[in-house]
């Protein structure tokens, strides 16, 4: 079995936006699958702590969530991203490439003496 | 922003049932085993997968309910169900302990708020503490009030005040469409209400030199006053109203807070003007002490200082005076301790008696929790082995005492409510008018805040008594409800000194009251010797202008006896110059025709009436005969005396025909006396009688005098017809203090100090009464707890039921004697302190002390029948099994 990466505090949130941005509204198993499969399948995700951060969003209005039904007829809850949210996204965005940039820079000079 | 919009969702996600998210989690599975049957997986498999992929049903379930309310909160709405439920199963207990909570807390904020408006909330001065009340000392009195020039002085020669007043009460006749009334009013210097800083609310203040004797006549009236009588018009301003036949211009209204309770209700505020053209008057005369100074100390001066200055300048002024200012020197007070000194004690006093009330229901309710926490070991043990922290625990227990005391505040400060209408009650009319700063009186946010914190103090107290027990909970030795800790020993020690101190306390308390109730029923049983019932009395004024000469006031006085007698529901009407049933006093030293006269004070009270005044009251006449209408200044002047000063001064003799004078024997003052009547009780219901002689009014007539009136039908419906009466004979004339004889006698200083004092006692009585049962009864049941397992072998080895009453009853008979028995003694020494105001009750009257220990005793073992009837109804086999 390979070694997979456990998810990252804070950055879930991160993902579900982006998620909800790239594909737009979306049920909770659907987020969870495109978040595995996005990964490459590299992260190790229980499906089950997608909910309470759903619901953290929606608590601080970035989303909102409404019943309809699935492509496969099921019910289904789905979650669409508010314009806030969508602000919000690009603010989490630029600060994850900001702080992603500023690590990278760390490891720059060890790559060319590898 | 957005935190706060979540939290409230956290918040309202605590009351609302989350079945959305269990739909949403099936719709997630449904569809995770669909994609995975989808790809080939049997269903069960397909169901495994969804849900380890998931990571377990109920963890997800958790972890949204944490997220979707506030966990802490939520366990503390779970914690607060169950204290409900837990008080509600128990009403016995919740009743008790929120009831000795209220009462402790209502009593407790209802004294307080006396405190508070007296000592506490500010005066409505500027800068009140900086003001003196300043006057003048002999060698008898210690505050003499100020003469006029002296005031000059003191104001223009002291280096201590920025300013300096004076001011002294003035009563006036006000013209109003009923009739002329007597109104309280005021005559100060210009400057009183600057030195205050008060300023009027419309108007203007006196300006500098407005009291001076050439200066036009201005009035400033109270807010009160200008509501009334000026219907609270604000061109009221530049009116003129007329006080005793004299215009004064209104110029300004005073603030509705300004109190000055020296002044009681002052209405009208004049000026000085002293009558200075006038020699031989009042103000003209430097020894003629009329006035009370008001200053205010200048920055860094302190009050000694103030006094010494004074002093210097009294020092002065006697050598410059000799004649009059011989021995006069200076006193200060503080302006606070004139208005608030008296009532201090008495308040701290009262504060003090609920505080040690409010302590004692607290031990008491903490005493009841923990019998109970003793019943709910098992049941604490059983949730501390199932894991349940000990700060969970402790934190049922402040819940618990939280939602008690919470409870008990609120029924608390609505007692408190209600409480303070009944003390307010308490104070007669004419002594809360000189306490203005009752007036609004309640619960104002200091007093609330007050409330809060005797409740926080309580809530820990009940928190912390519980949870130091827990402390010592042993989980095994819980369950097991085997050999108890020494720690409940120790507190059925405490408890037993805490219960006989209560119960002493009740007693003590009880024998008060019931000693108080005593001399206040033998108070009013004291014989008048006339008939107190269906009698109105009210005080005439009539203008000196027209009756200032004797044959005018005569007629004046024969004119009003036969008005009011012919008027419906009146049988007959009587003046008086003083009332009975009032004071000693106003007194003549009398010397007998044909006696050796050695100079000795022969001193007797005199009194002025009219000629039907004897038969009015339905006095007895027991020799001689009674005043005619007819004897007037023409004739001889011919007295009437009393039983006491015929036994005094003439033992063995007849004293009708006999004369006397005054003590130069002066022509004038020879009079004969004609009669003797019975001894009408004119001092205190409780003071002894003094020799006394009636003179007619007809002979020596006055301008002011009492009307006494003996009515056939209820007094209170004649009052109205009586004063129209009197108007319609002059409309100028004054009536004031129209009440009935009874009444007079039931607000008399004696009967209300009586009256009031045992209805505080009593009160205090019945609280600690209550107190101490249920005190005896917390302690006596959770000593039965204790002992369940010892009363189990007893009866297990054969002990009758009764046995076991006995053995419960008789613990607490030992903690109720000891309490009566120390009781009594403390009592008696109690009562022999307070004798003064006892009247015909030794402080050891053997009834009042069997009433209160039977009461006392009786309640005992009620208090102590409910944990007797438990113990002895303890199952054996139960108890032994719970080994």
């Amino acid at each position: 079995m390979t070694a997979k990466t456990e998810i990252w505090q804070g950055t879930l949130a991160l993902m579900i936006l982006k998620t909800l941005d790239a594909l737009g509204p979306l049920h909770g198993y659907g987020i969870a699958r495109r978040i595995e499969q996005t990964s490459g399948d590299l992260l190790s995700l229980n499906y089950g702590t997608l909910y309470p951060s759903l619901l953290k969003l929606e608590q601080e209005g970035w989303i909102v969530s409404e019943w309809g039904v699935s492509e496969n007829n099921r019910k289904a809850k789905f979650y669409k991203l508010t314009r806030s949210g969508r602000k919000q996204l690009e603010r989490e965005a630029k600060e994850w490439n900001q702080t992603t940039a500023i690590v990278a820079r760390f490891f720059a000079p060890q790559e060319e003496h590898s | 922003m957005r935190k706060l919009r979540a939290l409230l969702l956290r918040l309202k996600g605590l009351f609302s049932k989350n079945d959305d998210f269990a739909d949403e989690l099936e719709s997630h599975l449904q569809m995770h085993i669909d994609d995975n049957i989808r790809a080939g997986m049997s269903p069960q498999d397909a169901r495994r997968d969804a849900l380890m992929k998931l990571g377990g049903l109920d963890q997800t379930k958790e972890a949204y309910r944490d997220r979707a309310t506030i966990p802490f909160l939520e366990s503390l709405v779970q914690d607060l169900r169950f204290t409900l439920r837990q008080l509600r199963k128990n009403p016995a207990f919740t009743i008790t302990a929120t009831t000795m909570i209220a009462l402790g807390i209502g009593a407790s904020v209802a004294i307080f708020a006396f405190v508070d408006a007296a000592l506490i909330k500010p005066l409505p001065y500027q800068n009140p503490s900086r003001l003196l009340f300043v006057t003048e000392s002999n060698r008898d009195i210690p505050h003499a009030a100020i003469s006029y020039f002296d005031y000059l002085d003191w104001k223009k020669q002291n280096r201590v005040f920025d300013s300096m007043d004076v001011y002294g009460p003035r009563g006036f006749a006000v013209n109003t469409s009923a009739g002329a009334e007597m109104v309280p009013g005021a005559r100060t210097s210009d400057g009183f209400f600057r030195t205050l800083g008060v300023t009027p609310v419309l108007g203007r203040d006196f300006y500098q030199g407005e009291d001076l004797p050439e200066a036009p006549q201005t009035v400033i009236l109270s807010y009160a006053s200008w509501q009334k009588r000026f219907g609270g018009k604000s061109d009221v301003i530049g009116q003129s109203v007329t006080l005793y036949e004299v215009p004064y211009t209104i110029i300004g209204v005073l603030p509705q807070n300004f109190h000055f309770a020296p002044l009681e209700n002052a209405e009208f505020w004049t000026t000085l003007h002293p009558a200075l053209h006038l020699a031989g008057t009042c103000d003209a005369r430097r020894s003629c002490h009329y006035l009370n100074g008001l200053a205010r100390l200048k920055e860094g001066v302190s009050a000694e200082a103030a006094l010494a200055d004074l002093k210097r300048i009294a020092k002065d002024l006697e050598a410059q005076y000799p004649d009059s200012n011989r021995d006069q020197g200076a006193t200060v007070a503080p302006l606070s301790e004139i208005i608030v000194g008296d009532v201090k004690p008495i308040l701290l006093l009262l504060l003090g008696g609920v505080g040690l009330l409010l302590l004692i229901a607290c031990i008491n309710v903490a005493s009841l929790l923990l019998v109970r926490s003793e019943t709910r070991r098992r049941e604490l043990s059983v949730r501390r082995a199932l894991g349940a922290t000990r700060t969970r625990l402790i934190r049922q227990f402040v819940i618990e005492g939280l939602v008690i005391v919470a409870v008990g505040t609120i029924a608390g400060l609505v007692s408190s409510y209600w409480a303070m209408q009944i003390l307010n009650g308490l104070i007669p009319k004419d002594m809360m008018v000189g306490m203005p700063y009752f007036d609004d009186l309640g619960l104002n946010p200091r007093v609330l805040m007050f409330a809060l914190v005797l409740a926080g103090f309580a809530t820990a107290l009940f928190s912390l008594s519980p949870a130091l027990r827990l402390s010592t909970l042993d989980v095994r030795e819980g369950m097991a409800e085997g050999a108890r800790g020494s720690a409940g020993k120790a507190w059925t020690r405490i408890g037993s000194k805490l219960v006989i101190l209560e119960l002493t306390t009740a007693m003590v308390l009880l024998v008060g009251a019931g000693l108080l109730a005593k001399s206040f029923h033998r108070l009013l049983q004291v014989d008048t010797n006339f008939e107190t019932r269906n009698l109105v009395t009210m005080r005439l004024r009539a203008p000196l202008s027209t009756y200032g000469e004797d044959p005018q006031a005569v007629a004046l006085q024969r004119n009003l006896v036969a008005e009011i007698r012919t008027l419906p529901g009146v049988s007959s009407v009587a003046l008086a110059d003083t009332l009975p049933v009032n004071f000693n006093g106003n007194t003549d030293w009398i010397r007998f025709v044909g006696r050796a006269y050695g100079g000795e004070h022969n001193e007797v009270n005199q009194r002025g009436v009219s000629s039907d005044y004897f038969t009015t009251l339905q006095a007895n006449l027991l020799r001689g005969r009674m005043f005619t209408d007819a004897e007037d200044q023409s004739k001889p002047q011919v007295v009437v005396i009393n039983q006491t000063l015929a036994k005094k001064y003439f033992p063995g003799e007849d004293p009708v025909g006999q004369r006397f004078g005054d003590t130069q024997l002066t022509p004038k003052s020879i009079k004969e006396i004609v009669g003797i009547v019975d001894d009408i009780r004119e001092g205190p219901l409780e003071s002894e009688i003094w020799p006394a002689y009636y003179y007619s009014l007809n002979q020596q007539p006055d301008i002011t005098y009492w009307v006494v009136a003996r009515t056939s039908q209820a007094e209170q419906s004649v009052m109205p017809a009586l004063a129209d009466a009197i108007h319609r004979i002059d409309s100028r004339i004054t009536v004031s203090y129209m009440t009935t004889m009874t009444a007079r006698i039931n607000e008399s200083p004696t009967v209300y100090l009586r009256r009031s004092s045992t209805w505080l006692v009593g009160g205090f009585a019945a609280v600690a009464l209550l107190l101490g049962v249920v005190g005896l009864y917390g302690v006596i049941a959770y000593s039965v707890s204790q002992r369940t397992r010892e009363i189990g072998v007893r009866i297990a080895l054969g002990a009758q039921r009764g046995t076991v009453y006995r053995l419960i009853l008789k613990e607490a008979g030992v903690l109720a004697l000891a309490g009566i028995v120390i009781g009594t003694g403390c009592a008696i020494v109690a009562a022999s302190l307070m004798r003064k105001l006892l009247f015909g009750t030794p402080p050891w009257d053997i009834t009042t002390l069997v009433c209160v220990a039977v009461v006392l005793g009786v309640s005992a073992l009620l208090a102590s029948f409910l944990p007797a009837r438990r113990a002895a109804s303890v199952d054996p086999i139960s108890a032994l099994r719970a080994e």
